[in-house]
C-alpha cells in the first residue's frame, strides 16, 4: 500500500515522545467479574504495540476503555498526557477496527469511508475525494459505490480500514481484525497492515490472541491473563526471557523443568524453561546417557518444516523437542523408544516463583 | 443454475417416498407449489373476493320502496362518496386523524423502542416487552371506556383539575394513539435489535455525536420498520369507528359512516363506496412509499 492518501506522515514522525497512550491503575468490573485488574502501561507515540493472551484475558475490554465505549471502574487513561477517562468516543482522537467491521449496511463504501469525514463537517466534494484515495490505498479504488454486503471479508477489513484511517487518528486500535481471515489472507494482511503503520507513523494497539501473529507483527508486546499484564517486552524479550510460566507457555510452547531439576543440574531450586527447538534430542547410545538427561519418547509429530517430538522424563515432566526437516533426524525416534535430552547453559529461562 | 443431483442410487427403505421427495428436490417449482397453492387459494379467496365483491356492490344500488339491494349499475355512490362535501370533510377529518395518530405514535414509540433494545438491561427487556403487549390482551372496548371516563366532561381530567378534550376530535385522537402504540412500538423494537450495537459505536467512535447517529446511521436502518409501524397505525385508525363514537361524541370518521349505512340507513352500496376510500388512501400511501425508494434499502 502507498500513503499517497495519507500524507501527514511527517507531522507524525515529529511527535513528542512521551506515550501515546498511559494507563494508569485501569480496572473494569462487571458485576462480579473483573475483566480488567489494575492496569499499568506506556504505549510510546508511533509504536506498533500488540496486546497477547487468551481469550477472556481483558484484551477487549481494555481497548474499549481505551475508545471510550466503556468507562473504567477505577483509573485513569491518558491520551498524549491528557486525561480522557471520562471523555465520550466522539470526543477522543482515537479509533477502531472492529471485529466484526461494524460497516454501515445502509451506505456505500464511499459513504462509509467518507463519514467520519462528513460529520466533521468537511464539504462534500472534499471528503468524497479522500474517501476514494483512502480506498484506492486498500486496493478497493473499483468498489466505490458498492455496499458492504457485497463484499468479501478481507475486502471488508479493508474498508474498515480506511474508514478509521481517513479521520487521520493519533491512534489506531485494531481488534482481532485478521480473526475471521483465512491463513493465506491473514499472512498477506500481517505484511500489508504493518507497512501501512511504518508508513503512516501512526501508534498501532493491535489485539489477538495469536502469538506468532503477536512476534512477527510487533515493536512491543504486552501478554494478558485474566485482565493482568503478565509481561511487556519485545518480541525477543517476550520469547527469549518469558518472566513467568504463563508467558513461557502462551508465547510459544515451551519445557518447563521443575525446581527439582535445577538444583540438580545447576545447583538453584527454582523452575526454568528451554524452547523446544534450543533442545538437541539423540537417541541413547549403548553405554547410556552420558551428559543429558534421558526420556521416553512418547509421541512424534510431524509439522512440516520439522517434526515434534514430545516426552516424559522419568520424573513424570513432560518435555517438547523440534527436530528441523534439515537434520533428517525424525526417523531416528519412535514412541515408546528412550532418547538423550540436552540443551546449552544459555538457553536456560529462569522462572520466578509462581505465586 | 440448473445442476442436476441425483443421488447415485437410492436407498433401500420406502422407494416410493423417497422419488417423491428427490423429485421435489430437483423440480424447484414444483415444491414451490406444493408449498404456496394452499396460502394463495385462501388469500385470493379471502382477499381478492372480498376487495371485488366490495368493489361491485358500491355500484349497485338500493331500490328505495323495498330497501333491498338492486343489481342496476351505476356510478351514483362513488360520485356522492366524492363530491358531496359532507363525505369531503369526513374523509379529511379521518385523515388529518389518522395522520395525527401516526405521528403521535412515532413520536411515542422511537424512544421507548431505543430504551427497550439497546439501554435496558436483558432481563428488564423481557419485562418490558410484555409490559408494551400486555394492553392488547384487554378489551378494545374497556380502553376505549376508559379513556371516555379520562377525557370525558366530569371525567377524571377535570376532576383533577385539568381542562379536558371532552368529546372531540382531540379526545379520539389521544385514545387512538393510546390504543395503537403497541402496533408502532413492536416494529420499531425490532429494527432497533437489528442495528448491532457495533455500528452506534463505529458512528461515536468516527467522531458522531449522538444526534448525528441517530440522523445518519440508526433513522436509515429503521426507516423500513417505521413504515411498518405507520402502515399499522394509519390503516387501524382510518378504519377505526368505534372509539370515534365511544370518545368522539358527534366526530363522524368513514368507520362511522360505513356502520351507520350498513346498520340503520341500511344502504350497503353506499356503504361499500365509503369504505373504499381507506383502502385508495393506503395504496396512495404504498405507492408513495414505494417510489420514495424508502425501502429499497431492505
Ligand atoms: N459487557 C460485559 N458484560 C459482562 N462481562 C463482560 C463484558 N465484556 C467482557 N466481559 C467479561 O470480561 C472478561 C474479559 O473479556 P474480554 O475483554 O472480551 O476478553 P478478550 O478480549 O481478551 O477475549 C470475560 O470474562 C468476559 O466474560
Ligand atoms: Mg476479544
Amino acid at each position: 500500500m502507498t500513503s499517497a492518501a495519507m500524507p501527514q506522515t511527517s507531522r507524525r514522525k515529529t511527535a513528542p515522545a512521551g506515550p501515546a497512550i498511559r494507563l494508569v491503575g485501569l480496572s473494569k468490573r462487571f458485576g462480579e467479574t473483573t475483566a480488567v485488574d489494575s492496569v499499568d502501561l506506556e504505549i510510546r507515540s508511533g509504536e506498533f504495540f500488540s496486546m497477547l493472551g487468551p481469550s477472556g484475558s481483558g484484551k477487549t475490554t481494555v481497548l474499549r476503555l481505551i475508545a471510550g465505549f466503556e468507562l473504567p471502574t477505577a483509573g485513569v487513561i491518558e491520551l498524549d498526557g491528557k486525561d480522557v477517562s471520562a471523555r465520550a468516543p466522539f470526543e477522543r482522537d482515537v479509533n477502531t477496527v472492529f471485529q466484526d467491521y461494524a460497516l454501515f449496511p445502509h451506505m456505500s463504501l464511499i459513504e462509509n469511508v467518507a463519514y467520519g469525514l462528513r460529520v466533521r463537517g468537511v464539504a462534500k466534494a472534499v471528503r468524497r475525494q479522500r474517501a476514494a484515495e483512502a480506498l484506492e490505498q486498500v486496493q478497493l479504488g473499483s468498489f466505490l459505490d458498492r455496499r458492504p454486503s457485497q463484499l468479501s471479508g478481507g475486502q471488508r477489513q479493508r474498508v474498515a480500514l480506511a474508514r478509521a484511517l481517513v479521520v487521520r487518528p493519533k491512534v489506531l486500535l485494531l481488534d482481532e481484525p485478521l480473526g475471521a481471515l483465512d491463513l493465506k489472507l491473514r499472512q498477506q494482511m500481517q505484511v500489508e497492515l504493518k507497512e501501512l503503520q511504518q508508513e503512516l507513523g501512526i501508534t498501532f494497539i493491535f489485539v489477538t490472541h495469536d502469538q506468532e501473529e503477536a512476534l512477527t507483527m510487533s515493536d512491543r508486546i504486552g501478554v494478558f491473563n485474566k485482565g493482568r499484564i503478565e509481561q511487556v517486552g519485545t518480541p525477543e524479550e517476550i520469547y527469549e526471557r518469558p518472566n513467568g510460566p504463563f508467558v513461557a507457555n502462551f508465547v510459544g510452547t515451551s519445557n518447563i523443568f521443575p525446581g527439582t531439576l535445577g538444583r540438580s543440574l545447576y545447583g538453584r531450586d527454582d523452575r526454568f524453561s528451554v524452547r523446544p527447538e534450543r533442545i538437541q534430542l539423540r537417541p541413547l547410545p549403548p553405554e547410556g546417557p552420558g551428559t543429558g538427561i534421558a526420556l521416553t519418547v512418547t509421541a512424534l509429530v510431524y509439522l512440516g518444516h520439522a517434526t515434534q517430538v514430545r516426552g516424559t522424563l522419568p520424573d513424570g515432566t513432560t518435555a517438547v523437542a523440534l527436530i528441523p526437516v534439515t537434520a533428517g533426524r525424525g526417523g531416528e525416534f519412535a514412541v515408546g523408544q528412550p532418547a538423550v535430552l540436552s540443551w546449552n547453559r544459555q538457553d536456560v529461562v529462569w522462572l520466578p516463583p509462581a505465586s | 443454475m440448473s445442476v442436476d443431483i441425483r443421488p447415485a442410487d437410492a436407498a433401500p427403505g420406502r422407494p416410493s417416498r423417497q422419488a417423491l421427495s428427490a423429485l421435489l428436490y430437483r423440480r424447484g417449482r414444483l415444491r414451490l407449489a406444493g408449498l404456496l397453492t394452499a396460502p394463495a387459494a385462501w388469500l385470493i379467496l379471502v382477499y381478492i373476493a372480498a376487495l371485488s365483491a366490495l368493489l361491485i356492490t358500491a355500484l349497485w344500488t338500493v331500490d328505495t320502496f323495498t330497501g333491498k339491494v338492486s343489481t342496476t349499475w351505476t356510478l351514483d355512490n362513488l360520485i356522492q362518496v366524492t363530491t358531496d362535501p359532507v363525505y369531503q370533510t369526513i374523509a379529511l377529518r379521518t385523515l388529518r386523524i389518522a395522520v395525527l395518530v401516526t405521528v403521535v405514535d412515532m413520536v411515542l414509540a422511537l424512544p421507548i423502542a431505543f430504551f427497550i433494545a439497546k439501554v435496558a438491561s436483558p432481563r428488564w427487556r423481557g419485562v418490558l416487552v410484555v409490559a408494551i403487549l400486555m394492553p392488547l390482551w384487554a378489551s378494545y372496548l374497556v380502553k376505549a371506556y376508559a379513556w371516555r371516563n379520562v377525557l370525558a366532561e366530569g371525567g377524571l381530567l377535570e376532576w383533577l383539575g385539568i381542562s379536558s378534550p371532552g368529546y372531540s376530535e382531540a379526545a379520539v385522537v389521544i385514545a387512538l394513539s393510546y390504543i395503537w402504540l403497541p402496533y408502532m412500538i413492536l416494529p420499531i423494537h425490532a429494527g432497533f435489535e437489528r442495528v448491532p450495537d457495533s455500528l452506534l459505536e463505529a458512528s461515536s467512535d468516527l467522531g458522531a455525536k449522538p444526534l448525528a447517529t441517530l440522523r445518519l446511521v440508526i433513522l436509515p436502518i429503521l426507516v423500513p420498520s417505521i413504515i411498518a409501524g405507520t402502515i399499522f397505525t394509519f390503516a387501524l385508525t382510518l378504519g377505526d369507528y368505534i372509539t370515534a363514537q365511544i370518545v368522539g361524541g358527534t366526530t363522524q370518521m368513514l368507520g362511522t359512516v360505513v356502520y351507520a349505512n350498513v346498520g340503520a340507513a341500511n344502504n350497503l352500496p353506499l356503504a361499500s363506496a365509503v369504505a373504499l376510500i381507506p383502502i385508495a388512501v393506503i395504496m396512495a400511501y404504498l405507492l408513495i412509499v414505494r417510489r420514495t425508494g424508502a425501502l429499497n434499502n431492505l
